[in-house]
């Protein structure tokens, strides 16, 4: 560069020859010219959007802002997993509603995944039966709406169990009528901190001695008794510790009362439907991204291993599942966003879930519905991105790692 | 991501002006679009309720059908949309009805985003219960689960009333009075609580009507009537008189049947309402025989009342609080003059 050129090159090559044109008839130019254009347009709308909503909300006398949050709700809700009265805040219903949606969300992504895996592996099933079950649970639940099933799980539920008056007794003292289920509460004693940590260490143990394993199978494949060990460890442990510190656990037995079972825990039939239906509809979905994921592995995969004398089953758990993980996770996140987002549909059959609560209840009462309906989306969006970003990682270490 | 933020402002821009139409003038509006937007029950006996081939019936109903009648001359430029309870007030703020005539409790905090009308149905909460579970009194519940409506003054009416006597219970509150219902009928809940109209409409709903009974007491107060959009008082005016022209004529004795001969007769406070002396309809912007109008197509309050809920319906309802101010009720409507 310190020298100049004498020859004229290749214009290509040197900037300083770049034809002279006018700058609006530079792609590069243009290019952000335009693009500033959108942004400000994009920023002009949103701007107008939120003056014009302020401004119509101060003209209808609308009060804006947050402060309903710490005004007392006066509504009950039925099930809460933190203490709540109608004398608590609109906030605290707020938190209610956000702990029943990540209850019911959370067993409901766990529950479908086990069930969903099962239903997929059984579709391939070399076995006709399996296989024709399994295809038509997954075609009678896929092509039926989710609200139409959950409002059936719910009045089977209600219709099938028995009244109050006549409640099965399950032994142990629990019991089930169309109020739901009864179990006794259990009541922690002295000591049962202590078990709570051997069971926490026994898990770590059982991590370790996994790891451990591993590292010898790959340096000199010898196997280790991994599962027993485990077993020892984390249930083993903790209930030797149990007893060593003299069983510190009682139950409250639930009793009948004059309408309904007093005490004890009650598992709600709007609760058992809600997570059923939720279950049983993304399981279908779940099973056919594993049956995809599986077919998506080439047949010579077995076959390979096969020919190295590898019995079926872990031939399935350690050449085909890892492979078809690749396939599967990018859907199956899917598949949980989609899980989270229809838990709403809890209002049809009156599980206090957030949107129900919040969006609901709490919406219609204090009329504050821009900031009801922002916070209920941000929540969402909220749980969604988290899912997103948490499956994001998991399958960045399933990916094909390249060499 | 460029699309994404696009599409959220044109969404909230959308919203915004919706908004922004909504704080014009309404009468205008409706008188413009040749329709009246009213917000009304998605099924309620008695209230607003579409039979089968989509013709809507009910006291709620019938009063957007007399709004229409004294703008257009005509009861059937109405078009109804069904709104849950919990969905009606962002429907009339964001402008998408004119009016909500779908049995809403007017209370204080309703009063001060909205704006009320006269009190169309005096009502109260009461309790429907199995008469086999022999309860003479709402006091007798304790412990019991309710089943509810959510998004209305229910859910606070009974958190109030169980705390004041400090009794415990169990609230189960569903988004559409389907299936509250049918939770009910399926045994979920001990008892269903909505405002005493409602369970009179309801109970016959259930497999075994019966089987079941509401409760005596009535826990609180439910004044009944229709809603419109604040800053707009000409509107109001309009909503409001339609219901007092109702009640004016029931009070002078002139009924659909009778208005056409009405038209002759020399009594002052007859000529003023019909709109052959004086021009008070226009004075609201309306047309002078406004009153003649609504008579005719719709017929007067007690007329109205009768064919929905009282004695030439199946809900069978008492005239009681809601007869005459004359005659031992609450229903008063001030003089047009």
């Amino acid at each position: 560069m310190s020298e100049p050129a004498t020859t004229p090159a290749d214009p290509r090559l040197a900037p300083s020859e770049k034809p002279q044109v006018a700058f609006w008839r530079d792609p590069e130019k243009r290019g952000y010219f335009f693009q500033a254009l959108l942004f400000l347009v994009v920023a002009f709308l949103g701007y107008e959007a939120i003056a014009n909503a302020v401004d119509n909300l101060t003209r209808q006398k609308m009060a804006s802002g947050f402060g309903f949050l710490n005004q007392i709700a006066g509504f009950d809700i039925n099930q809460t997993l933190i203490s709540y009265s109608n004398t608590s805040t609109y906030g605290r219903a707020f938190f209610v509603g956000l702990f029943n949606t990540f209850l019911v969300a959370g067993l409901g992504i766990v529950l479908a995944t086990l069930i969903g895996f099962s239903i997929g592996v059984a579709r391939l099933s070399s076995n006709w039966l399996v296989a024709k079950l399994a295809a038509f649970y997954v075609e009678i639940v896929r092509n039926t709406p989710l609200l139409l099933q959950l409002l059936f799980w719910y009045f089977l539920l209600i219709n099938m169990t028995p009244q109050p008056r006549d409640s099965v007794s399950l032994g142990l003292n629990t019991y089930l009528n169309n109020r739901g289920l009864f179990l006794p509460q259990p009541v922690l004693g002295n000591g049962f901190t202590a078990v709570l940590l051997t069971f926490v260490a026994g898990l770590i143990g059982a991590w370790l001695y996994r790891r451990r394993a591993h590292a010898l199978q790959e340096a000199t494949g010898q196997q280790s008794p991994v599962g027993l060990v485990s077993l020892g460890l984390i249930v083993g442990l903790p209930l030797a510790a149990f007893f060593a510190a003299g069983m510190p656990l009682s139950f409250n037995p639930p009793e009948l009362g004059r309408f309904n079972i007093r005490g004890g825990v009650q598992v709600f039939p709007e609760f058992v439907a809600l997570l059923t239906g939720l279950t049983i509809y993304t399981a279908a979905f779940i099973a056919e991204n594993v049956r995809a994921g599986i077919q998506a592995v080439s047949k010579g995969q077995t076959e390979a291993a096969y020919a190295l004398g590898m019995r079926p089953g872990p031939t399935l758990d350690l050449i085909i599942i890892p492979q078809a993980m690749r396939v599967i996770i990018p859907p199956l996140t899917n598949q949980y966003l989609n899980l989270t987002k229809n838990s709403t549909l809890a209002v049809a059959i009156g599980y206090p879930d957030l949107w129900q609560v919040f969006a609901g209840t709490v919406l219609n009462q204090t009329n504050q519905a821009i900031e009801v309906i922002a916070i209920s989306m941000a929540v969402y969006l909220f749980l969604s991105i988290t899912t997103s970003l948490a499956m994001n990682w998991y399958n960045s270490r399933k990916a094909l790692v390249e060499r | 991501m460029k699309t994404l933020m696009k599409s959220v402002a044109l969404g909230v821009t959308v919203a915004a002006l919706a908004a922004g139409a909504a704080s014009a003038q309404t009468l205008a509006q409706v008188k413009a679009r040749g329709t009246l937007q009213c917000g009304s029950n998605t099924g309620l006996a008695g209230f607003g309720q579409p039979d089968a081939q989509g013709n809507w019936t009910g006291l709620d109903v019938d009063f957007c059908r007399a709004v229409s009648a004294a703008i257009f001359n005509d009861p059937t430029k109405v078009k109804f949309v069904p709104l849950s309870a919990k969905d009606r007030f962002p429907a009339l703020q964001s402008g998408e009805i004119d009016v909500l005539s779908r049995n809403t409790t007017w209370t204080m905090s309703r009063d001060a985003a909205f704006e009320f009308g006269p009190v169309v149905y005096y009502d109260g909460q009461g309790f429907l219960v199995r008469k086999k579970m022999k309860i003479g009194s709402a006091m007798e519940l304790s412990g019991a689960s309710i089943c509810v409506q959510q998004g209305t003054t229910t859910e606070l009416n009974i958190a109030d009333y169980f705390r004041s006597k400090n009794m415990k219970y169990e609230i189960v509150a569903f988004a559409a009075l389907d299936e509250t219902s049918k939770a009910y009928d399926s045994g979920r809940c001990d008892a269903f609580s909505a405002d005493a109209s409602a369970l009179y409409a309801d109970r016959l709903r259930l497999a075994n009507p019966d089987d079941h009974v509401v409760l005596p007491e009535i826990i609180s107060k439910e004044p009944l009537g229709p809603m419109w959009r604040q800053g707009d008082s000409q509107w109001g005016d309009v909503i409001k008189w339609t219901h007092y022209a109702m009640l004016t004529a029931e009070e002078l004795g002139i009924n659909q049947a009778n208005v056409d001969e009405q038209l002759k007769s020399t009594a002052p406070d007859v000529k003023r309402l019909l709109g052959t002396e004086g021009n008070f309809g226009e004075q609201i912007g309306l047309t002078k025989d406004w009153a003649y109008r609504i008579i005719k197509h719709v017929g007067n309050y007690g007329e109205v009342f009768e064919k929905n809920v009282g004695q030439n319906s199946r809900l069978k309802i008492a005239r009681g609080v809601n007869g005459l101010w004359n005659k031992g009720g609450l229903q008063f409507a001030p003089p047009v003059r």
